[in-house]
Order: C-alpha cells, then structure tokens, then sequence
C-alpha cells in the first residue's frame, strides 16, 4: 500500500511530467511511524510519546511559573492549528480529486492544466505561496489572515494530494475499468461505482501522513499572524522573555500531537492492508 | 461479404492494428458468422488476435477497419450509443475482474442498478437466482478475495448474466484456474450453452468443445484459418497449419 505515497520532500518540480513516475515508500515527511515489527522503532515512539507527556504533565507541576501559565495561554493556538489543518486538508482534498483525475484525464487540455498546477505548486516553497496570498496577491485582494493561511494550504498540498489521487487511481487495475465498461456503464458511472470506492480505502494511509505533514507546515502561518499554537508561544515569550520555556511546550505539545497520529495512521495503514484490495 | 441478417453476431473484414504507425496487424481481414444459440470456441496460438476479436464485439477495442453487428445494430459505427450494446454483450474475463470492494452479491446487481435503474429488492432476487444457478447461493455476502478461483469466475459469470444478454463472450475463462477448479466453471457453461445461450468462447478446453461447441474457428497470425464443427476440425484438419497448431496442444 506504502508504495503509492509520492515521494515528496526531494521531488524536482521537473519529474511530474513523466508519467507513470517510480514511487517509492517514504515516511519520513511524518513522526516516527511505529512499527510492530521492528522493536527498536517502536520503543523509541513509545519513549518519544510518552516522554513527551510526562515532560507535559511534571514540568507545570514542578515549576507552575511560568509552564502552567504557558499551558494555560496556548490552547487557543492548538485550536486554530486544528482548525487551519482540518479545513485545508478538507480543501485540498477536493482541489487533489479534480487534479488527479485531470491527471489521468485523456483530454489534454485538462490534463495539461492539472499538470502545470502540480509542477508550479511543487516548484515554490510553502512559505512563499503563503507571502504570495496573503502580501503580494493582497495588494489586490485582501483577504483575512485566516482565509490566506487556509486557501496557501490547501492551493499547496492540493497538488501533493492529486499526485496521491493520480497515484491511487492509477494503482487500480485496468481490468476494473474494463469490466464496468463491458457491463454497459460509461465512464463516469465506472469511475463513481468502481474506481474511486477502491482508490478512496487505498490513499487513506498516505493521506493521513499528508494530514500529520499539513499540520506541522501549519505553524508557517503564524507567520502572518495567525494565532495558531507557534504564534501563542512566541506571544506568551514576547511579554515574559521566557523564550526556552515558552517553545519547549510548544515543541512538547506538536510533538505528542504528531506522534499520536502517526500511530493512527500506523494502524490505517494495516487495517487497509488486511483489507487486501484484490 | 456483406451483413447476414440471420446472426446475432456478424463480423466483417475486421482489422485492427496496433502501435504508432500501426506496424502490429493483430486483426487481419475476419469474416464470423454467429448464430442465435450457436457456441464458437475460437482457438488459436498466443498473439493471433483471439482477445482483440473478442474485445472488440462490445468495443472495448475499435477496429481499424471492417463491421461488426451485435442483434443488427452496427457497432464499428461510431454515432452509436455503444452502451447499449455492451448491455446487450456479456463478457467473462482470464482475470475475472470481480469488483473487490463488492460482496459477490453486489458485485451482480451494481450494473442492474446503475445502468438499468432496477429496484434493490427485484435486482437482489435476480442476482440470488443467478448465484444459486452457478451453485454460490451460500455466497452472496462473501467479497472476491474470500472466495476461490473457481468461485471468482462463477460470479464474473453470473455477473455478465445480470444484464440478461443476448451474447456472452468469454476470454481464457479457465487459464488463470488451478486445474481441480476447471470443471467447476466448464460445468456452468456447459449449462449455459444448453439453456441456448450464444457463446463465442476462447479456450482450449477441448473437452468443452466437444461437448459444446457448435464450431471450431482456428485464428493465426489475425486471421480465421479454419472453421469446422469440433470432431471434422479436431480429427479431420485441411489446413497444414491447423494440423501443427492441434498437434502442439492435443
Ligand atoms: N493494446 C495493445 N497494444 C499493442 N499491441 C497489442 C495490444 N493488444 C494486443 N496487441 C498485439 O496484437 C496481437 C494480438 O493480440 P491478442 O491479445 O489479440 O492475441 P491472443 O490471440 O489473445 O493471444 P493470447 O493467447 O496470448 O491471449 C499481438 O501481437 C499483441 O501483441
Ligand atoms: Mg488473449
């Protein structure tokens, strides 16, 4: 199932055109992914998590000044970070499923365009999408802070997500097409009924890790002043000048945050397997 | 040759080529002539064209020149609503392509329902019936990947016959089988072509073809080299390449 995640983190924008592209297994982009086969792997997650935890709970105890008052000023923040997360991935979910069906499409003009979206996208640095919105394009629209970390997330991981789609749609076998073909149902009805239903359980594992990757990119927002969990910590440090203090809760907090995912994600990536699709 | 109104399939100097500058003549000029109930095993050598015929009766692959003509309507004709055909065009493949998200159940009554906007409940009755006839009644709610080679290609089987067709087209149904399964799925045909199904079969199941087959045709090198009733073709060949080919495999 592993082998249908894009690479991503050294993909030259230049590789998207060659179609069928060699995929390769890749799970660094997220938190350490436990393993149960490998024990090492997986007490070092359990150490990771739970150290983490333990860090979070004694550190407030220990010395409530300032870490309880730092615990208590960034949960705005992890709201807006969920937040900023959960609807961009919803976006690019969407804007990822019209990309790579664009992707695999016969017609080329769609096709090209889905193509240049990826290649473009790919080429530019989260970071500079984010100015581009918010500042440059903001000089002719402005758009809420909010509204612009969103809609550079979601323009952003929408290519990565239609490379997973393309990937997934593709990972389908040619006879399944065929046999809803020869069964009378036209292309749209085989790719409804037959095709996505496949490609949806198939992608769930690597869309997840591009949920975990969308969330740390998140704190890129705060940026642009968006009071996300970084933004809290880096206000809370502002006022009080206890900057080690201050990140060490929000490293802490993204920390147990993305562990505990991965482990979701771990436990995705099985379930599917089990599932065995054909 | 011009169109026989009397067949249910009539195939006409199809051509098809494959590759850039169509340097590959995987069809070369057939004539077929099949008749409502008939059985044609079409058997031939790997690369003489056998899948490419058969694939394109309902279009899945589209001549290069020459007609065919499902029931009369004309499918090479590019203005037709080719969906109507393939309703009409059952196919069975070598792979089976059952649909691997689907219970064997729904895996026969997804077409119905989508395609012919039957009601759940009539199409489930049907499609029991239908696994019942191919001996899966204990198996409607089992997904393809719970059930045996053998049991896949029943259900592929049953599902073509959920459209109720006029034709069934099979590729290498049993090539993908473990030999104990071959029987299983050569039994259900057999009982189709006894109902009076007309069948266009790619096989080398010799067995089923004298029990079956109406007509032997033999294809080499895209073309129909020999057409003759099982025992005259099997035992009695003209054609000194019929004769090596049958030696090969009987
Ligand atoms: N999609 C395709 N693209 C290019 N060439 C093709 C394609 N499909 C078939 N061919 C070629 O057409 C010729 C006939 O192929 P076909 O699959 O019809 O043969 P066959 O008789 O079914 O063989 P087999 O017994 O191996 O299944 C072969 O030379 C094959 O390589
Ligand atoms: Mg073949």
């Amino acid at each position: 199932m592993a082998e249908i995640i894009p690479k991503r983190g050294d993909d030259a924008p230049g590789d998207v055109s060659s179609s069928p592209a060699r995929l390769t297994v890749n799970v660094s982009d997220g938190a350490l992914i436990p393993d149960r086969g490998e024990r090492s792997l997986f007490s070092a997650w359990r150490i990771s998590f739970f150290g983490a935890i333990v860090l979070l709970v004694t550190l407030p105890i220990v010395s409530p000044s300032p870490y309880l008052e730092i615990l208590r000023f960034i949960p705005d923040g992890v709201v807006t970070t969920f937040q900023v997360t959960i609807l961009s991935i919803l976006i690019s979910l969407v804007i990822g499923l019209i990309t790579g069906l664009g992707r695999i499409s016969r017609n080329v003009v769609l096709n090209r365009i889905a193509t240049i979206y990826v290649e473009v996208i790919r080429g530019i640095p989260l970071l500079v999408q984010l100015f581009y919105i918010y500042f440059a394009l903001g000089q002719i629209v402005q758009v809420p802070r909010l509204t612009a970390a969103i809609l550079a997330m979601s323009i952003c991981y929408g290519a990565y997500m239609g490379e997973i789609f393309r990937a997934g749609l593709q990972s389908v076998p040619k006879g399944q097409m065929e046999a809803a073909l020869a069964l009378g149902l036209s292309r749209r009805q085989a790719l409804r009924k037959v095709i996505l239903p496949q490609t949806l359980l198939i992608i769930l594992p690597p869309v997840g890790n591009e949920f975990i990757a969308l969330l740390k990119d998140s704190s890129l927002v705060s940026i642009i002043a968006v009071a996300d969990l970084l933004r809290r910590g880096r206000e809370f440090a502002s006022v009080t000048f206890e900057y080690f203090e201050a990140y060490t809760v929000v490293a802490l907090v993204y920390l147990v945050i993305t562990l505990f995912l991965s482990k979701i994600v771990s436990y995705l990536e099985t379930w599917v397997q089990k599932r065995g699709v054909q | 040759m011009a169109y026989n109104s009397d067949t249910r399939v009539c195939i006409r100097g199809a051509r098809k080529q494959f590759g850039a500058s169509g340097e590959i003549v995987a069809l070369n000029g057939v004539d077929l002539d099949v008749y409502p109930g008939e059985v044609v095993l079409i058997i031939g050598p790997s690369g003489s064209g056998k899948s490419t015929l058969l694939r394109s009766i309902n279009r899945l692959e589209t001549l290069s020149a020459g007609d065919i003509w499902v029931d009369g309507a004309r499918v090479t004709d590019p203005a037709i609503d080719i969906r109507k055909i393939r309703e009409d065009v059952g196919m069975v493949f070598q792979a089976f392509n059952l649909f691997p998200h689907l219970s064997a159940l729904q895996n026969l009554t997804m077409a119905p329902r989508t395609v012919k906007r039957r009601e759940k409940t009539e199409a489930d009755r049907d499609a029991r019936r239908l696994l019942e006839r191919v001996g899966l009644a204990d198996k409607e709610h089992a997904r393809p990947d719970e059930l045996s080679g053998g049991q896949q290609q029943r259900v592929a089987i049953a599902r073509a016959l959920a459209m109720n067709p006029k034709v069934m087209l099979f590729d290498e149904p049993t090539s993908a089988l473990d030999p104990e399964m071959i029987k299983e799925v050569l039994d259900v045909m057999l009982d189709l072509a006894k109902e009076g199904m007309t069948m266009i079969v790619v096989s080398h199941e010799m067995g089923f073809a004298r029990a079956a087959a109406d007509k032997v045709v033999f294809m080499d090198e895209g073309e129909v080299v020999e057409v003759g009733a099982p025992a005259e073709l099997f035992d009695s060949a003209v054609e000194e390449r019929t004769k090596r080919f049958l030696d090969h495999i009987l």
